[in-house]
């Protein structure tokens, strides 16, 4: 592959931007210290991983005793979700959840933890009335995602918030996709808990925060230390936490990007219109993140349509990934009420910051020329 | 092309692109993510990241293809179905037809490929009606297991290693810098060992067989058997009961759930057999019949016999010699010297005539 490549795959993990990386490296070397010790070298660390809380913090207008570090979005969805509930309590999550929130229901419902899975609509929104009436004397947290990765989809946390605030009960929202895409403010939402990771957002992989609101109780999941306010043991990713904060200052300023990527994405999906027929948007219209475009296309494949694209150098997604590589179709359609067929006929297109209008005019071009032939392969396959 | 992670398969990927082509490699995933940790199992994970490492060094994409459900469906299912009825499958046979020229041969057509590719040790000559001849290598030749094959799924291989000997496909495997130059071999691994599978068969689709009797080749009881699907004709061990001497498997009733087992080696011997599901790479007429060596296992040396076509898809061979262990289930493939002529699969062995 000589010519540069196309990414177009950010909900699932953007490049770093260099002054993140600048702004990291000094401390793998020169302020190599751990933040516990006493002396010079942890002085430096604790005022480090200090000032880049208050960074991750002040994107989402948190305090910095209200943010605990961990290693990315899923185990501050694990730390929300398991620090918070016992047996015996009452769960409300959706059926859209990220893997990440699903697997965790099942292994506290496992533990006794009554779990309820609300639907979503045809647009993959939740309703709040439906979450209300979900709501039982047990019901001790309420998890529903801001945002979807499969479709962008928005959901009305706040409106969630507002109910569960009546009935005492809290809320935690996954908002891995949405912080650095669209403005998150913990105090606007009304929410007690909130995830979310920095390698959504042009920072390092392998490490993000839950948010927790001053009052809220919640057990650690990994013991052996005081860091995190004793909420989270193990000696602090002190660079990745600079990363971090570094990431999430130049967000903020990267904001007012949000229009340019929606002009862009509605480029892309207007160029596709006139090209292909047989197509159809997945999720809410309005209501969605700026730079997704969740596509289905009749007659296709969605993992076809993925390696054509990557063969031709432009790399977009289909469902969702698992650990050896292979694709599975996205529950996320399933739940919304879509078939089978059109849940396999996905792709995801997620842009980001460096794409181009050129790049999306050749990505709309490579489509045009390979949906046809998938087309005509997958109407006389050798297997079925 | 078909990339499972064994040297065979990263020495063709490495083979075609040296001589120009595109080459793109493709893994199956036939295994749970969880069931996969099988060390050996061609298409376990440790397979599909050798297969990632050998697509890094030659520098070429790599795509894993979920087989699962297909695999499950058309090569285990059918497997425990021919289990259950006394018969002894061969499932590579499947995996070949279905998985790695089927599935995969659509993911490639999707891919707008022209080829596919594997590492078996077969030949294929291109052509109007493409023909299958035996690999290079005696010792290593699969083409036994690609008897199946459409003319329009010949017509799209590629297989390079069949004109290779397998000490010369690890010699290129080191060559080329192949991490896996020295790994065991993918083939027959991705299943349990012959015993234990048909037991794992039966824990997976919840199959009931129950006990039954086993009798002599006089019809009297002697014994007690757990299930039909643990034996094969011509087994000698671990048949669960001790006659003194060397005993074998000679038959597997289902009808009456018996297994007839004998100390007279030559009980086992049959003069011909009946197959069924008969594939033809060279057209004969009803009726019509031709001088072959017929392949009734893989591991057995083909022997002379007269092929002849019956009606529908049926086929009945007799051999110049009477041979032993005759195996309904199992695959008989017909040979003209190098080149498979047809295959089909037995369905009752015809027995000696005294």
């Amino acid at each position: 592959m000589d010519a540069p490549r196309i990414y177009m795959d950010h909900n699932a993990t953007t490049a770093m931007d260099s002054r993140v990386l600048d702004a990291m490296m000094p401390y793998f070397q020169g302020e190599f210290g751990n933040p516990s010790s006493v002396h010079w070298h942890g002085q430096q660390a604790r005022r480090a991983v200090d000032l880049a809380r208050k960074e991750v913090g002040g994107i989402i207008n948190a305090g910095i005793g209200e943010i605990v570090l961990t290693s990315g979005g899923t185990e501050a969805n694990n730390l929300a979700l398991q620090g918070t509930l016992k047996p015996g309590d009452h769960l409300i999550s959706s059926a859209i959840e990220h893997p990440a929130i699903l697997a965790t229901c099942k292994h506290l419902e496992k533990q006794g933890v009554d779990i309820t899975l609300v639907p979503v609509d045809a647009m993959g929104r939740v309703t709040p009335q439906v979450v209300a009436d979900a709501i039982e004397r047990r019901t001790k947290l309420i998890s529903i995602m801001l945002a979807n990765n499969d479709i962008g989809t928005i959901q009305p946390v706040a409106d969630i918030a507002a109910i569960a605030a009546q009935h005492g009960v809290m809320v935690h929202t996954d908002a891995v996709q949405a912080v650095g895409k669209i403005p998150v403010d913990v105090k606007n939402l009304g929410v007690d808990l909130l995830s979310f990771s920095a390698h959504k957002l042009y920072g390092p992989k392998g490490v993000g925060a839950v948010y927790i609101r001053q009052g809220v109780e919640l057990t650690s999941l990994i013991h052996g230390g005081q860091q995190e306010f004793r909420r989270r043991a193990g000696t602090e990713n002190v660079a990745g936490a600079v990363g971090f904060g570094r990431a999430c200052q130049l967000s903020e300023f990267h904001l007012q990007d949000a229009d340019d990527l929606a002009e862009l994405r509605d480029r892309l999906w207007r160029g596709l219109q006139e090209r292909i027929d047989g197509i159809a948007l997945n999720g809410h219209p309005e209501e969605r993140l700026p730079n997704t475009l969740g596509l289905s296309i009749d007659g296709v494949d969605g993992p076809a349509v993925v390696m054509n694209l990557d063969l031709q150098g432009i790399a977009v997604s289909a469902g969702s990934a698992c650990t050896s590589g292979s694709i599975k179709p996205s529950h996320v359609l399933l739940a919304m009420g879509h078939t089978l067929e059109r849940a396999t006929s996905t792709v995801r297109i997620s842009l980001g910051r460096g794409n181009t209008t050129e790049e999306v005019d050749q990505l709309v071009e490579a489509l045009a020329l390979a949906i046809p032939r998938l087309r005509r392969v997958s109407a006389k396959p050798m297997v079925s | 092309m078909a990339l499972s992670g064994g040297v065979d398969s990263s020495v063709t990927a490495a083979i075609l692109k040296a001589e120009g082509y595109d080459v793109v490699g493709m893994t199956l995933k036939l295994y749970d993510c969880q069931d996969g940790q099988n060390e050996r199992s061609c298409c376990g994970l440790a397979g599909v990241s050798e297969a990632r490492a050998a697509a890094g060094v030659l520098q070429i994409p790599h795509y894993v293809v979920d087989g699962e459900s297909l695999f499950e469906s058309r090569v285990l299912k059918h497997a425990w179905e021919e289990y259950s009825n006394g018969r002894t499958p061969n499932p590579c046979v499947a995996c070949n037809e279905w998985m790695k020229f089927g599935l995969l041969f659509d993911q490639a057509r999707k891919l707008g490929a022209d080829f596919v590719a594997t590492g078996h040790h077969a030949r294929v000559v291109a052509g109007d009606r493409p023909k299958l001849l035996r690999g290079h290598d005696p010792n290593k030749d699969q083409s036994y297991f690609l008897f199946s094959l459409s003319p329009a799924q010949l017509g799209m291989a590629l297989l390079p290693v069949g004109d290779l000997t397998k000490a010369k496909v690890r010699e290129l495997a080191h060559e080329y810098g192949l991490p896996n130059a020295d790994r065991l071999e993918s083939q027959d691994a991705c299943i349990a060992q012959r015993g234990d599978f048909a037991e794992a068969l039966r824990e997976r689709f919840d199959g009931k067989l129950e006990g039954g009797p086993i009798v002599n080749a006089k019809g009297t009881v002697i014994g007690r058997h757990e299930g039909i699907h643990r034996f094969t004709v011509g087994q000698r061990k671990g048949l669960g009961i001790a006659l003194g001497k060397r005993a074998y498997v000679l038959a597997i009733d289902k009808a009456t759930n018996t297994v007839v087992i004998d100390t007279d080696a030559d009980k086992l011997l049959a003069y011909g057999l009946e197959a069924g599901d008969m594939r033809w790479l060279r057209h004969l007429e009803e009726g019509e019949s031709l001088a072959v060596q017929a392949q009734i296992r893989y591991r057995h040396q083909a022997v002379p016999a007269t092929l002849t076509k019956g009606d529908e898809d049926n086929a009945t061979a007799y051999f110049a010699e009477a041979q032993a262990a005759v195996t309904p289930g199992q695959a008989a493939v017909f040979y003209l010297g190098d080149e498979v002529v047809a295959g089909g699969w037995i369905k009752t062995a015809l027995p000696s005539q005294d």
